[in-house]
């Protein structure tokens, strides 16, 4: 029992750890460059677009489906890693 | 063939297409009835949570929202997918783990308390019927706009509809109905994107096409820029909002997505832990397909319109042009005696169209509520989508599909919400607090019986529209944000919250948001109306505050929890319990 304690104590900061980096990149890509920084980021081209108007309206989405998948694969590693998987 | 008869064709097939769902999928236990078995598949589960999401409002409203609102509308965009991402990574797999029916099933729970069941619930009710009431409206509109049909008959037809699937299949038929109702209306949705994406830019994806090159080797997007700019516009690519209550706007919506129990309750249908991250992630995606073809459709019907109808003789204009007008989407008011259509920056009208039975010297309705501005043209915003097949000269069956693609999203999410309240009646109240001991059938009857009352309330909200309603369903995020959402993180993340500091948070913030939406949105009928832009908080719009509500429902929370007695042993177990994936098929067992 203690030993499943001690597993699971160290799988949940390991999720932390995943969770504060993906989030990191969720605020940067949405918040930072379709929001915040756009307009110094207009001044860069991404084919037809200007790039904060790309990352508000196409590229931020796109992240937000990757961002999923990557946890998805991760956590999935971590669960077999630990144990824990189904 | 006449539009009139492919509608009637596809709009006929389709229905009978969720009616052979919904008999082959009925429910025989309330497991089934709340959560179609836990036995959904990650791809269907990802499917019908798509549709499930995307209402009346993704389909119709959304890319003329943006296209009259150019980068401001990216608030949509980002919030209400960025959301998905909080959904995945903080909620989804944990509420699997814990494993029961209903977002107040894990508050009560977690909370060891029937008051912060209670609050839950009322929360649930008020989120999800201000919601409901847009999508019957909106079944009943596109019934009216592309069959002719009086908008009333037509809300009923839709309440009738989603009766037979809901009442019989529960949530189980409302999975698989939403399944095929996703692939209906990202069809819809698509079709005429593709069409239209090539002929203006020669590219067939519209994701690409939008930042592609017109004939004259100019952007499509530089050319709308100029076209916004010559008539006084914003640059489409440039916002007149603020920075921060885009910020909060976004936040709140985000927020508000990760917080609706309708959204929340479909992630307990899938078997397994891992089950609710990969649906979660596909759910997304489905959507995104969606997502990202709205702003790329906003920028080509806003250009299409530009060049279509500016300074042009009104007796010159496309023939849809004026069917528009008969319908009372478009109305044109000769200011200047030109007989030309001149768009420019400003209302033309006050409020919407108010017309007068009789025509002007060119043959246009004449209205009798213009202004002195120098705008002609009123344009209303759901015209981007509706009548964007016509603009572009699309077949009929094209324009058809977008009849049978706005139905199949505004059903879709209309049976979600139904579902999440009749739950809530026969489940939370009756079940874990009126009649504990109630019998499985009687639970089951107590839910059907619930689907019926909600489902002719909303429909009533449908045929009467009370006038808050259009204002406040913008405004069911921030009511989510503010209230739920704090108090599942906090439930899974902080293992020292306890019941008075979760309770305290979820009514000080609701009651925050929906003062805050009565004194700066939808004023107190006959007693005051709402506060100018000029008082708002921090310069937060009432959309943009429910991000002000969570903050300080997280801060009342830990605070609060903080000052009082941890929670019990059993309790802390439960969390511990959750954190962890494996062991999720008998936590289910119920």
């Amino acid at each position: 029992m203690s030993d499943k304690l001690k597993r699971a104590k160290a799988y949940w900061k390991e999720n932390l750890r995943y969770l504060l980096i993906l989030l990191s990149i969720w605020f940067v890509v949405s918040y930072g460059c379709g929001i915040l920084f756009s307009e110094e980021l207009n001044q860069f081209r991404l084919g037809g677009f200007k790039l904060g108007f790309w990352f508000a309206q196409q590229g931020s989405i796109y992240v937000f489906v990757i961002l999923i998948f990557v946890y998805v694969r991760l956590m999935n590693k971590l669960d077999k890693k630990y144990g824990f998987d189904e | 063939m006449s539009v009139q008869t492919w509608t009637w064709i596809l709009v006929g097939v389709t229905f009978a297409l969720y009616f052979g769902i919904a008999i082959w999928a009925r429910a025989g236990s309330t497991k089934e009835f709340y959560v179609a078995g836990g036995g959904v598949s990650p791809l269907a589960n990802g499917m019908a949570t798509a549709a499930d999401w995307m209402s009346a409002a993704s389909f119709i409203s959304m890319a003329g929202l943006i296209s009259f609102a150019g980068y401001d509308g990216s608030v949509f965009l980002m919030g209400w997918t960025g959301g998905y991402v909080l959904l995945a990574l903080l909620l989804a797999p944990y509420l699997r783990k814990f494993g029961k029916f209903t977002v107040p099933d894990f508050i009560g729970d977690r909370y060891y308390s029937n008051t912060a069941r209670t609050v839950a619930v009322i929360c649930a009710l008020i989120v999800s019927f201000t919601y409901v009431a847009g999508q019957m409206r909106g079944v009943g509109i596109v019934f009216s706009q592309f069959l002719q049909v009086d908008i009333n008959l037509g809300v009923i037809i839709g309440m009738s509809v989603v009766l037979v699937f809901a009442f019989l299949g529960g949530m189980k038929g409302i999975t698989y109905t939403q399944v095929a109702q996703y692939c209906v209306l990202i069809f819809a949705f698509m079709v005429p994107a593709f069409f239209i994406s090539m002929q203006m830019t020669g590219n067939i994806i519209p994701q690409i096409g939008m930042g592609g090159e017109i004939e004259s080797g100019t952007y499509l997007l530089d050319k709308l820029d100029t076209l916004h700019t010559e008539l006084g516009f914003n640059e489409y690519t440039s916002g007149t909002k603020s920075t921060w209550d885009v910020f909060a706007i976004t936040l709140a919506l985000m927020v508000g997505t990760a917080g609706l129990p309708h959204v929340i309750v479909r992630f307990f249908t899938v078997p397994k832990v891992k089950d609710a991250r990969k649906s979660a992630g596909l759910a997304l995606l489905f959507i995104a397909i969606l997502y990202t073809t709205a702003p790329a459709i906003a920028v080509f019907s806003r250009t299409n319109l530009i060049e279509t109808v500016s300074n042009k003789e009104y007796e010159q204009i496309p023939v849809w042009f004026k069917n528009w007008e008969n319908t009372g989407l478009i109305a044109w008011s000769d200011k200047n005696g030109d007989g030309k259509i001149q768009y420019v920056a400003g209302d033309a009208l006050v409020g919407k169209p108010k017309y007068i039975h009789a025509r002007g010297a060119h043959g246009e309705r004449l209205v009798s509520n213009a202004n002195s501005e120098a705008n002609e043209l009123y344009v209303d915003k759901d015209i981007m989508v509706l009548a964007n097949p016509e603009i572009a000269n699309l077949p009929n069956w094209v324009i058809a599909l977008v009849a049978a693609g706005g139905l199949a999203a505004a059903l879709s999410t209309a049976a979600g919400l139904l579902l999440v309240i009749s739950t809530s009646i026969s489940h939370d109240l009756i079940k874990k607090q009126l009649k504990p001991n109630i019998s499985e059938k009687g639970e089951l009857l107590a839910a059907r019986i619930s689907i019926i009352v909600a489902i002719i309330i909303a429909g009533l909200f449908g045929i009467y529209p009370p006038g808050f309603v259009a204002a406040v369903v913008a405004l069911a995020f921030g009511l989510a944000a503010a209230s739920f959402f704090p108090a599942i993180i906090l439930g899974i993340f902080d293992k020292r919250m306890n019941k008075q500091g979760a309770v305290a948070g979820m009514i000080v913030g609701i009651t925050l948001m929906l003062i805050y939406m009565i004194v700066y949105k939808t004023g107190l009928w006959m007693v005051f109306d709402p506060l100018p832009k000029s008082e708002w908080w921090f310069g937060t719009s009432p959309e943009g505050f429910g991000t002000i509500a969570m903050l300080v429902n997280v801060v009342v929370s830990i605070v609060v929890s903080r000052l009082t007695a941890a929670p019990p042993k059993e309790v802390q177990d439960l969390v511990e319990n959750i954190r962890i994936p494996s062991g999720a098929g008998e936590a289910s067992s119920h």
